[in-house]
């Protein structure tokens, strides 16, 4: 009976201190598992869960605009043009539309560039309409759902607005044929108009081989405290500023360039990767629009982002928590800025590094040519996938109509 | 207001002709423009632009803007505390405006509004010393786990033998190689090794230096000759190795020598050595007197030495040690420095031993594991034989490491630049602190006779110095009273004013 208690005794003890140690391996662990409000589902992989058919349309809605510009490969929007290209030589692609979950439009909307590389988003709502247009006709599967199994890349600024402005793309809204389908877009913005339940957010595209070229070993202390390079004030477009960014960037400039901790500037230099690679927090304020390539360079560099942006929703909200990643300031916090970031918990900072240094983490925020396993790419796909099975709305009654074809403002009827 | 980015905002340049005054006012009429937009939505949209024309009109009448002050305060949503953050700027300029009243249509529950909104300055923008502090220990936290995680893991401690002596470049050379100890982030003990017996100049400096120091006196003067140099300082360093073996220190032995500069890799390369290892040294003794040289002789020398001044070890394509690089620059330059500071920086042998790294386990009587292609330390000295070069230890000299990427990296430079060896310096490198220029009582005010000033002389006897002082105490006394004007001033015009 005695020798019981003892052997019981020791059982516990032994327990106890297995626990102690296997909680010390977590802790000195470089990265920490990152599972988000869907699960533990960054390292899913969508092959079988989910069959794509890609509608095969004339060269002239994408192989003939790129060959018109090729800068469109490298610009932040060209993940509408890799995404394509991922489809045709994916697992995921069926060729029998019988049998797919999930129908695409390979549409280049956003290829219709300036001489300064800027997209001119003028003639989208025309193009896509007329693409609409041919996959409703050619194919009957359109009609079926109205679009609702269907899903097309808009990585523009404000997405399926069609506008640079933010006030002109909320007027127009977005495209009314577009309502019933998934949208996978870069903008996110809580209760706005150009972002619509159940789309899908990306980030936006950074090119993978020139980050990896400029890495530095991961023993470089980090000595920069803050670190942010872009403009403050929109010279060109806004010079008195409070219009560019919400009056966010301004405010940045004003109450901290005399500040030792924040290496803040409007010049480029060529060692801004490197730099990244040595702050503990880099800024990632709004612009003309909330989202912004930083945060995929944050991410990828290892260094905190602190969003700057009300109300953003940021790229695979369901799978990565950012709140834990990031630091999220409000716009109107901005002065106290200094005063926020100096005051979070030493242990909390830790825990955000090894978050970001998990290398799922920064896999899922790139789009790297050929595609791996748990990147951006394979991101959508899961995010497409988690949406099946389609629920019984989505097929419409034969002869039941839902959208308008004649809605939306006069000029985006003519053809394209 | 024409703009060739295709990215604009409202600049509606139609409402701009309704704009009076010499202001830029396009902002107003945007803000009112905007509003116009939103007001179409509400009932009496033709109030708007009708008030907007009447304060137009007044604005051109009065000279200044006052409508957007009036809609700040009337129409503005936003809470006023906001407004007073505000640039303070004259009326001239426009102010940064508040947030717009009535946005366009954007669902009810959002809170983030389109337009112009303020630029958030708050009063005192500079920063606040005690948040300094906090972000330099966040930024010393952070770097210490990213040493803890991507650092050498388990360091071992290093036990750096440097000999030395008293003399005119000591200060020069034993600073520099202290405050590279001072980098190295792994636990260190330096033994240094005084030839002439312990002085309190070294201590000085040593102390200085705040690591922990085993200051070991050899008490035999070092010899002026090159030659005999190198054997000496042999004899130094195994005086530190018995040291080491007596009281089983444990670490890695490096032979630091205090004209030697050394990068802190070195010291983060050397952690996985496991008994013996090499690494490549730069060699930076080639005198200046190579032109004299007959260009035929020059050439035979190049091609029996390697091009590269480099010591240290050479390894085939798969890294394995296969020999050594020695570098003999006897045969380049005409050099005669025989003798301690001639002119020229002294020589190097073939393998010197700043190029070699011990563990400390090798030279214990009685260590485990310690293996058995290594000679006992009391064995070597036995029989007046010499050690030469640590490889003297190993009785196979096929098993030492190559460090630093099988010698690829230079970790560290050997130099000997010293000054004359009969040269003078101030003791402890301190001058005279009393900067009083006395003038003796029976000569005018005016100095007639040259300045009288210790520092001019800057390798000056140090008997001399001695002598000036106490001239200057004897004389400091009388004249203190009328010279206490110029009591700082350091150089000779004696212009004490006798009153």
């Amino acid at each position: 009976m005695g020798s019981g208690i003892w052997v019981a005794a020791l059982l516990i003890a032994c327990s106890f201190f297995e626990g102690i140690s296997a909680v010390e391996h977590e802790l000195n662990h470089r990265t920490e598992r990152i599972s988000g409000s869907a699960g533990d589902v960054l390292e899913d992989n969508p092959v079988g869960r989910l069959k794509v058919f890609v509608y095969e349309l004339p060269s002239k809605y994408n192989k003939k605009i790129l060959q018109k510009d090729p800068r469109c490969l490298n610009h932040m929007f060209a993940a509408e043009i890799y995404m394509h290209r991922f489809l045709l030589a994916s697992p995921v692609r069926t060729f029998n539309p019988e049998e797919a979950d999930w129908f695409y439009t390979p549409v280049y909307t956003t290829c219709d560039l300036t001489p300064n590389g800027l997209p001119l988003p003028f003639k989208s709502p025309r193009m896509m309409r007329s693409a609409i247009e041919l996959i409703s006709t050619s194919w009957p599967y359109w009609n079926r759902t109205e679009g609702a199994d269907h899903f097309f890349i808009v990585p523009h600024d404000f997405g399926a607005c069609f506008h640079y402005q933010e006030e002109k793309a909320i007027e127009r809204g977005i495209l009314h044929l577009l309502k019933r389908a998934t949208l996978v877009q870069t903008f996110g913005q809580r209760n706005h108009v150009c972002l619509k339940d159940g789309s899908i957010v990306i980030p936006p595209y950074a090119p993978p081989q020139k980050m990896q070229a400029h890495l530095i070993p991961p023993d470089t202390p980090r000595s920069i405290f803050v670190y942010f390079r872009g403009l403050f004030y929109d010279v060109g477009n806004d010079p008195e500023g409070g219009y560019y960014a919400r009056g966010a960037r301004a405010s940045v400039w004003e109450n901290f360039k005399n500040n030792p901790l924040f290496d803040i500037s409007t010049e480029h230099p060529t060692t801004y990767y490197e730099d990244m690679q040595r702050a503990v927090f880099c800024l990632c304020p709004l612009g003309w629009a909330p989202w912004s390539p930083r945060l995929v360079e944050a991410v990828v560099f290892g260094c905190i982002p602190v969003v700057i942006a009300d109300d953003i929703v940021l790229p695979f909200a369901d799978a990565i928590p950012w709140e834990e990643i990031g630091v999220f300031v409000a716009e109107e916090d901005v002065p106290k800025l200094d005063t926020i970031l100096t005051s979070i918990p030493i242990e909390v900072i830790l825990r955000k590094q090894r978050l970001l240094a998990n290398p799922s983490m920064k896999q899922a925020m790139l789009f790297p040519q050929p595609a791996q396993a748990g990147d951006a790419f394979h991101q959508i796909l899961n995010g497409l996938a988690r949406k099946l099975p389609h629920d019984e709305k989505v097929f419409l009654r034969p002869g039941q109509k839902v959208l308008n074809w004649t809605a939306g403002p006069r000029g985006d009827l003519k053809p394209w | 207001m024409k703009q060739s980015e295709p990215q604009h905002p409202n600049r509606r340049a139609s409402n701009a002709a309704a704009a009076a005054g010499a202001f830029r006012s396009s902002s107003a009429v945007e803000g009112v423009a905007a509003l116009d937009g939103a007001a179409l939505k509400y009932p009496g949209f033709l109030f708007s632009p009708a008030v907007h024309v009447l304060c137009c009109l007044l604005s051109a009448a009065a000279g200044f803007r006052f409508s957007r002050l009036i809609f700040l305060l009337f129409f503005s949503p936003s809470p006023p505390s906001s407004l007073l953050n505000h640039y303070n700027v004259p009326f001239l300029r426009q102010a940064p405006a508040a947030v717009l009243p009535p946005p366009s249509p954007i669902a009810p529950s959002s809170r983030v509004v389109v337009g112009r909104h303020g630029i958030r300055v708050r009063p005192w923008p500079h920063p606040d010393p005690a948040e300094l502090g906090r972000a330099n220990e966040i930024l010393a936290r952070v770097q210490q786990e990213q040493r803890l995680q991507y650092g050498v893991k388990d360091p071992r401690p290093v036990l750096v033998v440097t000999p030395t002596y008293a003399r005119t470049f000591q200060a020069l050379h034993l600073t520099g190689l202290a405050h590279s100890l001072m980098l190295v982030p792994y636990p260190i003990t330096w033994l240094v090794v005084e030839a002439g017996g312990p002085s309190n100049q070294t201590a000085a400096l040593l102390a200085r230096s705040r690591l922990h120091v085993i200051h070991l006196p050899f008490h035999e003067k070092m010899p002026v000759l090159w030659s005999d140099r190198h054997r000496f300082e042999a004899r130094m360093r195994l005086h530190a190795l018995r040291l080491i073996r007596e009281q089983r220190l444990e670490g890695l032995v490096l032979f630091a020598d205090d004209s030697n500069v050394h990068s802190t890799e070195l010291f983060d390369e050397i952690q996985i050595l496991e008994w013996m290892g090499a690494l490549s040294i730069g060699m930076l003794s080639h005198s200046a007197a190579t032109d004299t040289e007959p260009r035929r002789q020059q050439r035979e020398t190049d091609k029996e030495n390697s091009p590269l001044p480099i010591q240290g070890p050479a390894c085939n394509s798969s890294g394995h040690l296969i020999g050594w690089h020695t570098f003999n620059s006897l045969p380049l330059g005409h050099n005669d420095a025989t003798f301690v500071g001639d002119g020229a920086t002294g020589l190097p042998i073939k393998l010197e031993w700043a190029g070699f790294v011990l563990n400390s386990r090798l030279l214990w009587k009685d260590a485990e594991g310690k293996p058995d292609w290594v000679r006992d330390l009391d064995e070597v000295g036995i029989g007046g034989e010499e050690m030469e070069s640590p490889l003297d230890l190993l009785k196979d000299a096929s098993f030492v490491e190559p460090i630093g990427d099988c010698g690829k990296k230079v970790l560290l430079w050997w130099l000997r630049a010293e000054a004359r060896y009969d040269s003078k310096f101030p003791t402890g490198w301190v001058i005279d602190p009393s900067p009083e220029i006395v003038v003796p009582a029976k000569q005018t005010p005016l100095a007639q006779a040259p300045p009288d000033i210790p520092i001019k002389k800057t390798a000056s006897d140090e008997v001399h110095v001695e002598e000036r002082v106490s001239k200057k105490g004897r004389s400091s006394r009388s004249k203190r009273n009328s010279c206490n004007k110029k009591k700082h001033e350091q150089h000779a015009e004696a212009k004490c004013q006798t009153s």
